[in-house]
């Protein structure tokens, strides 16, 4: 978490996030004392299952949570400020310029009523007072950018003429218009065809070199950010498992909740069967379950488990893992899980 | 687009000729007395009769004498086109009547629908934005208030309050517009207000939750994450998805209005459409009843055309389907 200057430095640094919305039955507790940061040429992969507040965390970071309904504690800082002390017109104001962010669903999140060129044109405006003609042309040159073919006719033709692909095009289009030093992707392989997938995530990781901006992937797939994430976030119900650079979380995962992630994922080498779920499902975030949110569906809980919650271990690497298992005892279990994992395969 | 309207309109003329049948075989059916008795005036002779019967066609089956008034109303008659014949009640041309009653009720859903589509919409949109403040509980007790109150009722209270105690507007009956613009406005504006009340009180609803419904769509979202400002989040990106069903609403609405708004038009003693719809089926008038259904019908059949068209105008989906 350095914040020296140069190419890495941080751009992003969120300190201590608790996310609280209050509801008829009760508080849910969607984010919970969560911190991490982002520098630039980082690709941040936050991964967790539906409803593991890897959303809500970064809808807080743009400011798309109705402040009426979610109580949000900590600090977003970005370049410096922090985001949750800004007023709405000085959010707004960074809101799409500075930080930029696509969206699950290409097929909705574009208005179906303007003509792609005129939504792209209204992001260039929306920062910066220039003619009608010179933001078209902007917005022209930005589908060129991310690789859509005849950009300058397709930018009048209106969302429903474009594949899922394609869209995600122009959402990743829009969300580049002034550069920004942060681009947050929420899920942005999910609605698309597998040959598709990869082409966006490659698209993203071009854009992160060429835009010069740190991105934050956000998947229940850990799949998705193998290929290019820098750092991954593992978070569960609301809170951060398991945090370290890519290399070390996909080669020395530390928390039994990653090994089944890691389990659960599909690779040309494993065969179906040998996919292992993780049993259970996760807990209800009205009422969270004491100590280790995941030790209910966890095989290796033991005492501590259920009593305090456990903080964030500082491993070797720059990890951090939330598990009370001592790391010999962790390393134990894991080649263990390994081993019999390669005797079913081999 | 333009075989699209052609082909509409041909539809839309089949339709007219169904609604004419329909109501035909209503009217023939029911025991109606002998229009011709009427026709005739007092005591009349035999021969007379039997002339008038001849006239009218009345003395042939039903389906000849459909035939003689579906071809007078497609090729004309001695009053001119459509032909409509004469009302049973003073031999009046029923075109004639209709020409007279029609501007009435025209003025009367003109103003009244750009009154409750301007105020209503705009009560919504305000009641939608301020979600759950005092404002929308105000507006929709309002619109609450708009919906429940009868228009007999809030027509003569008006009346009362601002016609005879006020002095402030002119009271029931109408005036021409080339006439007297200024009577013409200070008589309408009483029946036009307590019409559109009922009315903007259902657009406000109605808007409201669309827009409310599409505030909650992902593309509001992306919306404000390229950093536009709320009013144009708001009325560029909601309104305008959220006005496709209310268009749909407002040409039904107009278009059943031209031969329905009969409380108004009696309450305020305008003599319209909808009035002369009444009268005549009260007196059994079945050339008038014909007359107006077929205004009504037309009314219905050419808004639905005009919405249609608004509609490609409005979404680039339908254009291209």
């Amino acid at each position: 978490m350095s914040s020296g200057g140069g190419s890495a430095a941080t751009l992003l640094e969120v300190r201590d996030l608790s996310v609280r919305f209050r509801t008829r039955d009760g508080t849910v507790q969607a984010v919970s004392n969560l911190s991490y940061s982002l520098r630039r040429g980082d690709t941040l992969g936050i991964v967790g299952e539906s409803g593991s507040g890897k959303s809500v965390s970064n809808l807080a970071t743009m400011g798309l949570l109705n402040r009426a309904y979610a109580q949000i504690s900590g600090e977003i800082l970005f370049e410096g400020t922090d985001l949750l002390g800004l007023r709405p017109e000085q959010m707004r104001r960074i809101r799409g310029k500075d930080i930029g962010m696509i969206f699950q669903d290409p097929f909705a999140s574009l208005h179906p009523m303007y003509r792609v060129g005129k939504q792209l044109a209204e992001a260039v405006q929306a920062h910066e007072d220039v003619s009608r003609d010179a933001a078209w042309r902007r917005g022209v040159e930005l589908l060129e950018a991310v690789g859509i073919p005849n950009a300058r006719a397709r930018a009048r033709d209106y969302p429903h003429q474009f594949s899922g692909g394609m869209r995600q095009r122009v959402m990743i289009a829009m969300a580049l218009v002034h550069n920004p030093a942060v681009l947050i992707a929420d899920e942005p392989t999910t609605a698309l065809d597998v040959t598709v997938q990869a082409q966006i995530l490659e698209l993203i990781d071009k854009v992160k070199r060429e835009f010069d901006c740190g991105v934050i992937l956000i998947t229940h797939d850990l799949g998705v950010v193998a290929e290019t994430a820098t750092h991954v976030l593992v978070m569960y119900a609301g809170r951060a498992m398991e945090h370290g650079p890519a290399n070390e979380i996909f080669n020395a995962a530390q928390h039994p909740y990653t090994w089944g992630l890691l389990e659960s994922m599909p690779t040309i080498e494993k065969r179906l069967e040998t996919l292992i779920p993780i049993e259970g499902s996760p807990p209800s975030l009205l009422h969270p379950p004491p100590g280790c949110p995941f030790h209910p569906r966890c095989k290796y809980r033991f005492e501590p488990c259920d009593g305090e919650r456990p903080p964030l271990f500082q491993m070797q690497g720059g990890h951090l893992d939330a598990c009370y298992l001592s790391p010999e005892r962790k390393r134990e279990l894991w080649t263990k899980r390994i081993g019999a994992e390669l005797g079913v395969t081999g | 687009m333009l075989i699209y309207i052609a082909r509409r309109l041909i539809w839309t003329v089949v339709v007219i000729f169904a609604v004419v049948l329909i109501t035909f075989v209503v009217f023939f059916k029911l025991p109606a007395g002998d229009p011709a008795l009427r026709f005739a005036g007092r005591s009349p002779t035999t021969a007379e009769l039997k002339l008038i019967r001849h006239r009218l066609h009345i003395d042939k089956p039903f389906y000849i004498e459909f035939g003689y008034f579906t071809k007078s109303f497609f090729l004309g008659d001695s009053n001119g086109w459509p032909g409509l014949g004469y009302s049973y009640e003073g031999d009046v041309p029923v075109i004639q009547e209709i020409e007279q009653r029609a501007p009435r009720t025209l003025c009367l859903i003109g103003g009244a629908a750009v009154i409750w589509l301007v105020f209503g919409v705009a009560i919504g949109v305000l009641s939608a934005v301020k979600r759950r403040t005092l404002i929308d509980r105000f507006a929709m007790g309002f619109a609450l208030f708009g919906i429940s109150a009868p228009v007999f009722w809030l027509g003569l209270m008006g009346l009362y309050i601002f016609w005879k105690t006020l002095h402030w507007t002119g009271g029931s009956g109408y005036v021409a517009f080339t006439q007297n613009p200024a009577a013409w406005f200070s008589h309408l504006i009483l029946p036009w207000i307590v019409l559109a009340l009922l009315y903007m009180a259902v657009y406000a609803r109605l808007t409201r939750g669309n827009l409310l419904e599409t505030l909650g769509e992902d593309y509001i979202r992306t919306a404000r994450a390229k950093g536009l400002s709320e009013r144009r989040v708001i009325f560029r990106h909601g309104l305008r998805a959220s006005l496709t069903p209310i268009v749909t609403i407002f040409g039904l609405d107009v278009a059943l209005l031209v031969g329905g708004a009969v409380i108004t038009e009696s309450v305020f003693n305008l003599q319209g459409l909808g009035w002369l719809a009444i009268n005549s089926v009260f007196t059994q008038d079945l050339p008038t009843v014909l007359g107006v259904v077929l205004v009504g019908a037309a009314a219905v059949a050419i808004m639905n055309l005009l919405v249609d068209i608004a509609y490609a105008f409005l979404d680039p989906r339908v254009r291209y389907s």
